[in-house]
C-alpha cells in the first residue's frame, strides 16, 4: 500500500475507473486501429482477472524475475533493485473492496515514455509492445519520470551472465518487454504461464486487434478496467474486477 | 574454391598465431562449421559490424529474428572452449571476438548488455 498506486495515485486510479465506465466507447469496446506503421495488424495485450488474483501469490513476479534475471540477488541494492512487475494491493475507500493485481509496463498505445525519450530509445513496436532500445538509451531516465505506472527501472550496476534472450546492462532503463522474444517465437509471456501453473489462470494474453481472439472476446464481454484510464493512454493491459 | 579459402584461412591463422595476435582461437572456433558462416571470411572481417548493426535494428524494432544472423548465432558458432571444457566469455582474451578486437584496440560494447557465452545471447 506504500506503492505509487496506493497514495495520490490510488485516488486517481479509482477515479480513472469511473471515467472508464463513463466513456466505454473510447477504450473498452473498440480495439485500437492498427498502428500506421504496423506490418502485422496485431496489438498484443494482457487481461488480468483480479478476482482470481490472490494477494498471497507472487508467482508471476518470481517467474518474470527468473526469466529475465532482474531479481538476481547478487545485483542491485534493495532500494535500487529493478522491478519489471510488482504486486499491488488496492482498496476502494468507499466500499472497502480490496484487490490484488500485478502491475507492469501497461504497453500503452500512446506511451508517455516514448513521448519524452530524447533519443528514440523508448519506442512502440508495430504490434503494440513498448520497448527500450538499449543500444541508443543514454540512461537519462526521463521515461521513468513520465511513466504513470512506475513500470521502468534503471540498471545501476554492471551485469554479467544475462539470461537467454534478455540483454541487460548498466546505465540503461528497462521494463517489462511482454516477453517479446517468447512472443516472437509463438510462446506466451512467462507471467501468463506462471499464473496458470500456480492454479490461478488469472492472466490472459492475446491479440486485442483480432475480434475472434479469446482476449478480445473477454474484453467485449466484461468491459475490464484500465489503470489511469483518465490519462487516455489506451493501455494494452486490462484489469477485470477492479 | 572452398579448398583455397580453407588454405587461406589456415595460412592466416598460422601467420596471426606466429605474430602472437591470436592463440589459435579463430582456427578453433571456425573449425566446427568450416565454410558455413553467413558470408565469406573476407566479407565478415570487413563488414561484420555493419551486418550486426543492421540485424540489431531489424530485430529490436521489427522483431525479425533470423536464426542464422543473430548475435547469438555468431557466438554459438564461434565458441571457444577453455581448459575446463566450457566456452569462454568475453572476459577471457581467448574469446573469438576479442582475438581481433584486442589487437585492433576496438572496444566491443555488445557484451556490456549481451551475454557473451554461446547459447545465452539471443
Amino acid at each position: 500500500m506504500t506503492d505509487v498506486l496506493s497514495n495520490p495515485t490510488r485516488r486517481s486510479l479509482l477515479a480513472g475507473i469511473g471515467a472508464l465506465t463513463l466513456a466505454p466507447g473510447i477504450v473498452l469496446m473498440a480495439p485500437q486501429p492498427a498502428d500506421a506503421a504496423a506490418t502485422s495488424g496485431k496489438r498484443w495485450g494482457l487481461l488480468i482477472d483480479t478476482t482470481k488474483c490472490d494477494a498471497g501469490c507472487n508467482a508471476c513476479v518470481q517467474a518474470c524475475g527468473a526469466e529475465h534475471g532482474w531479481s538476481d540477488p547478487t545485483h542491485g541494492r534493495p532500494d535500487q533493485a529493478p522491478k519489471w512487475v510488482r504486486k499491488v494491493d488496492v482498496k476502494d475507500p468507499a466500499s472497502g473492496k480490496t484487490a490484488s493485481l500485478p502491475v507492469m509496463c501497461q504497453h500503452c498505445a500512446k506511451p508517455p515514455c516514448v513521448d519524452v525519450c530524447p533519443t528514440g530509445a523508448s519506442f512502440k513496436r508495430a504490434d503494440g509492445i513498448v520497448l527500450v532500445d538499449r543500444h541508443i538509451c543514454i540512461g537519462c531516465r526521463y521515461c521513468m519520470m513520465a511513466c504513470p505506472f512506475k513500470a521502468r527501472s534503471f540498471v545501476h550496476e554492471d551485469i554479467a551472465n544475462q539470461r537467454p534472450g534478455t540483454p541487460r546492462g548498466n546505465g540503461t532503463v528497462e521494463a517489462c518487454n511482454l516477453c517479446v522474444t517468447r512472443v516472437d517465437a509463438g510462446k506466451l509471456p512467462v507471467c501468463v504461464d506462471a499464473c496458470a501453473g500456480a492454479g490461478k489462470g488469472a492472466i490472459l494474453f492475446g491479440d486485442l486487434n483480432d475480434p475472434n481472439s479469446a482476449i478480445a472476446k473477454r474484453v467485449r464481454e466484461v468491459a475490464p478496467a484500465r489503470l489511469r484510464a483518465d490519462l487516455r493512454l489506451d493501455t494494452g493491459v486490462h484489469y477485470q474486477g477492479l | 574454391m572452398a579448398g583455397v579459402r580453407t588454405f587461406v584461412l589456415a595460412a592466416l591463422a598460422l601467420v596471426l598465431s606466429a605474430l602472437g595476435v591470436v592463440d589459435g582461437a579463430m582456427a578453433e572456433g571456425t573449425a566446427k562449421w568450416p565454410g558455413q558462416c553467413v558470408a565469406d571470411s573476407a566479407t565478415m572481417r570487413r563488414n561484420h559490424f555493419e551486418m550486426l548493426l543492421h540485424q540489431r535494428d531489424d530485430t529490436m524494432h521489427r522483431g525479425e529474428r533470423p536464426s542464422d544472423r543473430s548475435l547469438g548465432a555468431c557466438l554459438d558458432c564461434h565458441a571457444v572452449k577453455g581448459a575446463d571444457g566450457h566456452a569462454v566469455t568475453a572476459a577471457d582474451s581467448r574469446h573469438f571476438c576479442r582475438t581481433c578486437h584486442d589487437s585492433a584496440a576496438v572496444r566491443i560494447d555488445c557484451f556490456s548488455c549481451h551475454n557473451s557465452a554461446p547459447g545465452a545471447s539471443k
